[in-house]
């Protein structure tokens, strides 16, 4: 083991000499990502209780979930409003991007912190805010709202996501081909967008992602029929813990994972 | 002859052009405007709404009926407390657990690396609710924790683990960490190992290397985790609300329940107002001592 005897990069200490730091960063590891990933195997189990390992396995919690009709439609509305979300957020937040990055006016100064935040400001003021707002716009528990809402959380992480793609872009290919006598909107579309696209497919995938995971201002504009998956967990796990939340939040992982791999891949594919 | 006559003369469509150019900016700046009146509507003008009416009485009557009331009521007074305590426990927790991970991920290969940030990142892509359930299976009363707690001998009862102050505090460090790791993770992969070399070759022990050399070079990054993890804590919900089983009460579930269950609009407001004007001053004051560009622009995906 002369590896281990070794000094650890250049702070002449030797690996073995220093393994507790090795241990306490492989327990702070263990400690991020083993109790997501616990969930998975115990949606598995067959008993009424969550185990860990299942004694016995089954779907019986996948079943009660497809049996729902309730978690049925509020997964619906959550994938409804989740894909109009990265519908809406996307263009949006790219245009403005796009138009303060290239603009420069004074007033962009002003617009750039206006846009992002809904970030700083605390996702509970924002919550009572929209609220309010939306009982006075007879907006509470439809779905046009909750897509209102959500995109304009979704709105800074595009703006910052295509932002600093194009800080990394140069603009003097836009301009090469204006003076061929392409239209500003044809430049635009025809060079620039091609070459942000990672951006902007990551910046859609994360509203998406914004979108299907919102809680809090959930909580208060969704309901009836157009109640969120994440609202109604909410509100199951107050009273008790029902191992049908651990099959949804498999789902739930799954989802994400697949689409930021997915995202990746068509990324590194070009 | 004036010299703009002159200049009118030499070139004579520089007015046009540059009044071209700035209807053009104009133009470009309008394409901001959808996504500007989104945020505006439905965010901006029912904060502001909400600035309203915190100052409004009973009655209807500009009054600062609320904000004293925040005073003199000295249940406020323990909720903001246990807010502060609760962030700052947390912020110093992701600290200690998060500074070591950041430092030896810094000096894995880089392929090794990367698929540990896979790890840390992962978080970010599963949803608070998800890993705050998680935590709830694993810390109740027959859940895994006490299980395996009580069969290897640990202790005998089942703890009470969560519901309560340390199981929000689990919760919150879970789901701050990575808000720490990734600035510091960044600034320790940003320093240059010739310094450490240097130092060394000065003669320094690793432990004066360390503390005089690599720690004050990471420092900046340190402490943009740790205000991002701090600011986050203060307006946190979910996670009292689920692992504190009405036990810890922080500023944001003291919001929820006045509107929800009282529907009283004015404390509600005040409370959000107080929590918005403390988060901004926390922000403004950090700035001053940090690039805040470090924090928003540090981590693109």
């Amino acid at each position: 083991m002369s590896w281990f005897a070794d000094p650890g990069w250049e702070t002449q200490v030797r690996h073995r000499s220093r393994i507790w730091l090795y241990l306490l960063a492989a327990a702070v590891m263990a400690f991020l990502v083993v109790p997501t990933l616990i969930v998975i195997p115990m949606s598995f189990s067959a008993s009424q209780f969550l185990e860990f390992p299942p004694r016995h396995w089954s779907l019986r919690w996948y079943v009660s979930f497809f049996d729902s009709t309730s978690w049925l439609q509020a997964a619906a509305t959550s994938l409804k409003a989740a894909f109009l979300t990265a519908l809406v957020a996307t263009p949006l937040g790219t245009t403005a991007a796009y138009g303060l990055f290239v603009s420069r006016l004074r007033w962009t100064k002003l617009a750039v912190p206006i846009l992002l935040t809904p970030i700083v400001v605390p996702v509970i003021l924002i919550a009572i805010g929209v609220f309010y707002a939306y009982v006075k716009l007879k907006l509470v528990n439809t779905l046009v709202g909750l897509v209102l809402a959500d995109s304009m959380l979704a709105v800074p992480l595009v703006v910052m996501v295509v932002t600093s793609a194009l800080k990394s872009y140069d603009m003097n290919q836009e301009m090469v081909a204006r003076s061929l006598g392409a239209s500003r909107p044809r430049a635009f579309l025809l060079v620039t967008l091609p070459q942000i696209r990672f951006a902007v497919l990551t910046a859609a995938v994360l509203s998406f992602l914004t979108a299907f995971d919102e809680v809090v201002v959930a909580m208060f504009i969704s309901g009836g029929d157009n109640s969120t998956l994440t609202r109604n967990m909410f509100n199951a796990l107050r009273d008790q813990v029902d191992p049908t939340i651990a099959a949804i939040s498999t789902i739930m992982i799954v989802i994400s994972s697949l689409l930021l791999a997915l995202s990746q891949i068509l990324g590194r594919s070009r | 002859m004036s010299l703009r006559r002159a200049r009118a003369d030499a070139e004579p469509n520089a007015d046009a052009l540059r009044r071209d150019a700035l209807a053009e900016r104009v133009a470009l700046f309008g394409l901001s405007l959808p996504a500007l009146v989104l945020v505006i509507v439905t965010m901006v003008i029912p904060v502001a709404w909400l600035f309203w009416l915190s100052f409004l009485g009973d009655d209807g009557s500009v009054s600062l009926i609320n904000y004293q009331r925040l005073i003199r009521q000295p249940s406020y007074a323990r909720i903001f407390l246990a807010t502060f305590e609760i962030s700052a426990l947390t912020t110093a927790i992701c600290v200690l657990l998060g500074y070591p991970l950041a430092y030896v991920l810094s000096q894995l290969p880089p392929r090794l690396a990367n698929l540990c940030m896979i790890g840390v990142l992962m978080p970010f892509w599963t949803s608070i609710l998800v890993r705050t359930y998680a935590w709830l299976v694993l810390l109740q009363r027959h859940g895994l924790v006490n299980d395996w707690g009580i069969r290897l001998g640990l202790w005998n009862q089942p703890l009470t683990l969560v519901h309560n102050f340390g199981g929000t505090l689990i919760g919150l460090v879970h789901i701050m960490l990575p808000f720490l790791i990734l600035p510091v993770y960044a600034s320790m992969r940003a320093i240059d190992r010739v310094y450490l070399k240097a130092a060394a070759n000065l003669g320094a022990s690793p432990v004066h290397v360390f503390w005089r050399v690599f720690f004050p070079l990471s420092l900046p990054g340190l402490l943009a985790g740790m205000l991002i993890v701090f600011i986050l804590c203060l307006g946190s919900y979910v996670t009292p609300e689920m692992l504190g089983g009405g036990r810890v009460i922080m500023v944001a579930n003291a919001i929820a329940t006045d509107i929800q269950l009282f529907f009283n609009w004015g404390a509600a407001s005040a409370l959000g107002v107080v929590l918005l004007v403390l988060t901004s001053a926390i922000l403004y004051a950090a700035s001053r001592l940090i690039r805040l560009n470090r924090i928003f622009g540090g981590h693109g995906p």
